[in-house]
């Protein structure tokens, strides 16, 4: 069921560009300028292209992106702040045909979440995550989050991050590197196309490895939150760019899909 | 086919669910309740089950979360400490509606307290599960054969309450050994309910597993829906043991392992000329309030004994309404009343007008 208006066949066009099967029409909440739109459409197109829509389940965890059980249009678990790996853990241990992923923001996953999903990893469980990193718990009004640069301002860090109050941000891709049960792992942003290409092609790599039953993948996803970093959509794409980049560079830490074609 | 077996409480807890049918347990260890994940683990690939050690007790009960939004018949035990972890998983698997099975092997507290045997979390189990208005379906066995029977039984009035379902015992409970029927392990059930998530969806709508519900008035209508199950388990689920005097003088309110010692003291007090009977709740949620009101218009007083310092005693005065007076004999910490002193106290309290 394609949602687009294919023009009329009697003209010889191609429609290349559709609604994704894989959302639903269901108007997303998200800020002007905010990249989960982007990145939810890219999973979609994703979940589309390898035709698991009908046997995936996603993971909805607790940030801006709680809803995404509404924009899914799959079956849909909405689990507890932190803990959509051991959710998604239970559900592949019963169902391992399933296809899961959580949708986990940096809150979610490199603070609250970090024991479980480090864990997940050590377990090597079959499911992929897709990490959405903005540097800020946009969901709660744009605090620090662990992933906050050093100097950045917060509404808890007012003065921008210090080491003595907020420590060191975390690098979760660089953590997760080291761990042998990681099948795929991947750092990719969305701020002009030839990124989101990538971001796309790592997706599916993603995806691919739990098909193939590889062990856990991960992709995180630098990301926008225009309205706590206090800028305009386009401000913010280039302070991505120029800041988060250098703390967060694009990188494919792990890829075992390579050695199994 | 039934046999007959000397085994310990927490190995008969851990049967009693692969008995019933239970083939997925996640769970983190602690004292006194090792025995159940350590037999899961033996037995659960042999029926083509699994057992997942999690890191914690906060990503055990959320495993069972994913499990139990499959469809499958799974649980987790732990004790107190790790029963205070789990309070937001089980807040999420009563908004979400999904039913599981949580065994609580009491130990002394507060804090890290220590591995003695106590009724301590009485309120945690019947008033908890966390924040929000919702509450677990507690049953509180009080030897290894009800350990064994209820278990089992947890997963089917899970099912039909779409709830989920404590187990409340102690550690004496969970390693004294007595000799127990076991029956043949029954099949895991393999049709998904409609609701389930993943599996083959067969051309069946998207399902969603949610407890996040931001239209204020449709929260109030869940809420509400949660709460007719509970009056409905109130009607079918209630269950009670009574021993002793048929014309009590004093009546002995205790559950689990305070029941077993209150048998023996109410036999004694009435042969002491005090007839006394005992009421043993095995459903703590719902609880048998009726019953306990009906007495408390028939005796003189009510005893409530309980290894805690006066939690259990308030769903007897709630249920006593006034009627009688209520007292109560405590002990806490992992420290346990004998018979003979709870025989004394009867004796007291019948010989005190
Ligand atoms: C146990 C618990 N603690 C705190 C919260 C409040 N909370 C909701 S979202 C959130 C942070 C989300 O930030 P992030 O994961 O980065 O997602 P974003 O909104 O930035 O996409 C917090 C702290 C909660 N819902 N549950
Ligand atoms: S608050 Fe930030 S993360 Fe949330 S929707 Fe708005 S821009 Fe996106
Ligand atoms: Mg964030």
């Amino acid at each position: 069921m394609s949602r687009a208006t294919v023009p009329d066949s009697t003209d010889d066009t191609t429609a290349v560009y559709t609604y994704p099967d894989s959302l639903t029409e269901v108007p997303m909440r998200y800020c002007p300028g905010c990249t989960h739109g982007i990145a939810h459409r890219l999973v979609a197109e994703v979940i589309d292209e390898l035709g698991i829509q009908e046997r995936t389940v996603v993971i909805a965890t607790v940030g801006c992106s709680v809803y995404a059980y509404e924009y899914f249009n799959t079956d849909a678990v909405q689990a507890a702040h932190g803990r959509g790996p051991a959710v998604a853990t239970g559900i592949k241990r019963t169902q391992p045909d399933t296809l899961v992923f959580t949708y986990q923001g940096d809150g979610d996953l490199a603070s609250i979440g970090l024991a479980e999903v480090m864990h997940a990893a050590a377990r090597a469980e079959n499911f992929t995550v897709i990490f959405i990193n903005n540097a800020v718990f946009g969901m709660t009004q744009g605090q620090m989050a662990p992933t906050t640069l050093m100097g950045q301002k917060t509404t808890t860090t007012p003065r921008g991050r210090t080491l003595q109050q907020g420590g060191h941000p975390l690098n979760i891709c660089e953590l997760l590197a080291t761990i042998p049960g990681v099948a795929y792992l991947a750092r990719e942003t969305m701020t002009a196309p030839k990124y989101v290409l990538r971001a796309k092609r790592s997706i599916k790599k993603a995806f691919q490895a739990q098909m193939d039953e590889l062990g856990f993948s991960l992709v995180e996803l630098v990301s926008t939150c225009p309205t706590w970093w206090r800028m305009k959509p386009l401000e913010a794409f280039k302070w991505l760019e120029d800041e988060m980049l250098s703390q967060y560079p694009l990188q494919v830490f792990v890829d075992k899909t390579e050695q199994n074609d | 086919m039934t046999k007959r077996k000397l085994i310990g409480g927490n190995e008969a807890t851990a049967e009693g669910a692969i008995a019933a049918g239970c083939r997925y347990f996640f769970g983190y260890p602690i004292t006194p309740q090792n025995k159940i994940p350590e037999y899961m683990s033996e037995h659960l690939p042999l029926v083509g089950g699994t057992y997942v050690q999690a890191e914690s007790e906060v990503a055990a009960i959320n495993m069972l979360y994913g499990a139990a939004a499959t469809g499958a018949w799974a649980m987790t035990s732990s004790s107190s400490p790790g029963i205070s972890l789990m309070q937001e998983g089980l807040s999420y698997m009563i908004g979400s509606e999904l039913p599981c099975v949580v065994v609580n092997m009491v130990r002394g507290g507060p804090g890290l307290g220590n591995i003695g045997p106590a009724q301590s979390d009485y309120w945690l189990a019947t008033r908890g599960a966390g924040h929000g208005d919702g509450r677990c379906l507690t049953f509180a066995p009080y030897s290894v054969q009800e350990l064994y029977d209820l278990t089992g039984e947890a997963f089917t009035i899970a099912q039909r309450y779409r709830n989920p379902v404590m187990i409340l015992a102690d550690a004496i409970l969970a390693n004294m050994k007595e000799p127990c029927r076991l029956h043949e392990r029954r099949d895991h059930p393999t049709q998904q309910p409609q609701w389930a998530v993943g599996g083959a969806r067969d051309g069946r709508p998207r399902n969603i597993i949610n407890s996040l519900y931001v239209d204020l008035p449709e929260e109030e209508q869940v809420n509400l829906r949660i709460a007719r199950r509970y009056a409905e388990a109130a009607q079918n689920e209630v269950r009670l043991a009574e021993y002793g005097a048929d014309k009590p003088q004093i009546l002995l309110c205790a559950y689990g392992i305070a029941a077993r010692i209150c048998q023996t003291a109410a036999q004694r007090a009435t042969q002491a000329g005090v007839p006394t009977r005992l009421l043993r709740p095995i459903s703590l949620f719902p609880f048998p309030a009726q019953t306990i009101r009906r007495w408390a218009d028939c005796v003189e007083k009510i005893l409530v004994v309980e290894l805690s310092l006066g939690q259990f005693i308030e769903d007897v005065r709630l249920a006593v309404e006034g009627r009688c007076p209520v007292e109560l004999m405590g002990r806490t910490g992992g420290m346990v009343m004998t018979p003979e002193e709870v025989t004394d106290r009867i004796v007291q309290m019948g010989q005190s007008d």
